[in-house]
């Protein structure tokens, strides 16, 4: 480190060495129709999803749009509370802000009937025990306390059926976060079509 | 299917804050002004062509070499440009009318940003001279200025 000279008035005092600099953003967070409708099924400890045709692509939690087609979608779907862990993280270090017991274990888990991974918990099972394919079921609060909120679910636990070997990017031989593409098929120009041209797509 | 007639009284929202937490190490020099806030003094560093810098700069702006000598500065100084704040929000460091300024301490040859509070926007004008008003309990935070004050004529010259 360098050699500071500091003026005579802060010579012998103890230096400042380090300053808290917190950013704080403050948001009224509105939902929008799709999610308030998934927010309401969780009420009623329902998993809803959105897909634009009745071929298309299921998405949960719904945004209300399919983003490949760029169509809305209007049909609602009720998805499994089973599914698989398409991919994992062990989290191994406290943070500010969190209230998990370390170490825990933060999953994309690809339901049943659904296209897109939700994010949950994995619990009843140790960290490292967790496996991309494993097969886990939602465990739910209690009635009294349900409300419009994913952490209604308290986490997924392994549901005791064998493992999914199909949970991989198509071509390559290990697991992804990316859940599934419709018929193994990988997202192109060809079936996504132009929001701003109209062009190309292909509803299937 | 969703029905079309979704009762817009139905959309659901609640309160998203997020926060970042930061807390960084300051280094020796902004260290050192971070400290002299503290001690109700202001600090800028010696440029190699001469110049006093404040807040102090780490590195020379012209040859990138490392800027080691620290020197007193102020705490009095000149407004050097300013804009005017009718609505102040919630996150301003005052909660009624002031001007953010560019204020150029004595001895400085930058300026640094500052709430002066003038009271009215007439009395605000570029050359103003101003004070810093010292917080009462200093952690070492640009905080522990709490807002700039004019001078009362006569005085801080």
């Amino acid at each position: 480190m360098v050699d500071i000279r500091l003026p005579e008035s802060l010579r012998g005092v103890e230096p400042v060495r380090s300053v808290r600099t917190p950013a704080q953003l403050d948001y009224e967070f509105t939902a929008g129709d799709a999610t308030s409708r998934f927010l309401k099924g969780i009420t009623e400890k329902r998993i809803i999803g959105q897909r634009a045709t009745p071929t298309s692509r299921v998405y949960v939690p719904p945004r209300g749009a399919d983003p490949e087609l760029g169509a809305a979608t209007p049909i609602e779907v009720e998805v499994a509370q089973t599914g698989t862990v398409t991919s994992f993280c062990v989290v191994n270090l406290a943070f500010y802000g969190s209230v998990m017991e370390i170490p825990y274990t933060s999953a994309l888990i690809l339901l049943d009937g659904a296209d897109l991974s939700v994010m949950h918990l994995i619990q009843e099972i140790p960290a490292d025990q967790v496996r991309i394919g494993m097969r886990v079921e939602a465990v739910w609060r209690d009635d009294a306390d349900i409300e419009p909120t994913l952490e209604s679910i308290k986490y997924f636990r392994p549901n005791g059926e064998p493992d999914d070997p199909n949970v991989r990017i198509p071509g390559e031989g290990h697991g992804t976060g990316l859940g599934s593409w419709v018929g193994g098929v990988a997202p192109t120009e060809a079936i996504i079509r132009n929001p701003r041209t109209g062009e190309g797509g292909e509803v299937r | 299917m969703t029905d079309d007639s979704t009762d817009q009284d139905e959309i659901l929202s609640a309160p998203l804050i997020i926060e970042y937490p930061f807390q960084r190490t300051t280094g020796p020099v902004i260290g050192a002004f971070l400290t002299g806030l503290r001690e109700r003094v202001l600090v800028g560093s010696r440029a190699e062509d001469g110049r006093v810098i404040v807040p102090p700069a780490e590195f020379d702006p012209v040859s990138g070499n490392d800027l080691t000598e620290l020197v007193e500065v102020g705490p009095a100084g000149e407004v050097q440009t300013w804009a005017w704040v009718t609505a102040p929000h919630d996150k301003h460091p005052l909660d009624h009318p002031f001007a953010w300024a560019q204020i150029r301490p004595d001895g400085a040859d930058t300026a640094m940003l500052g709430a002066v509070d003038a009271g009215t926007i007439e009395a605000m004008s570029t050359g103003l001279r101003v004070e810093p008003v010292w917080a009462d309990e200093r952690v070492g935070h640009i905080d522990d200025i709490t807002r700039w004050v004019p001078v009362a004529s006569g005085e801080g010259a």
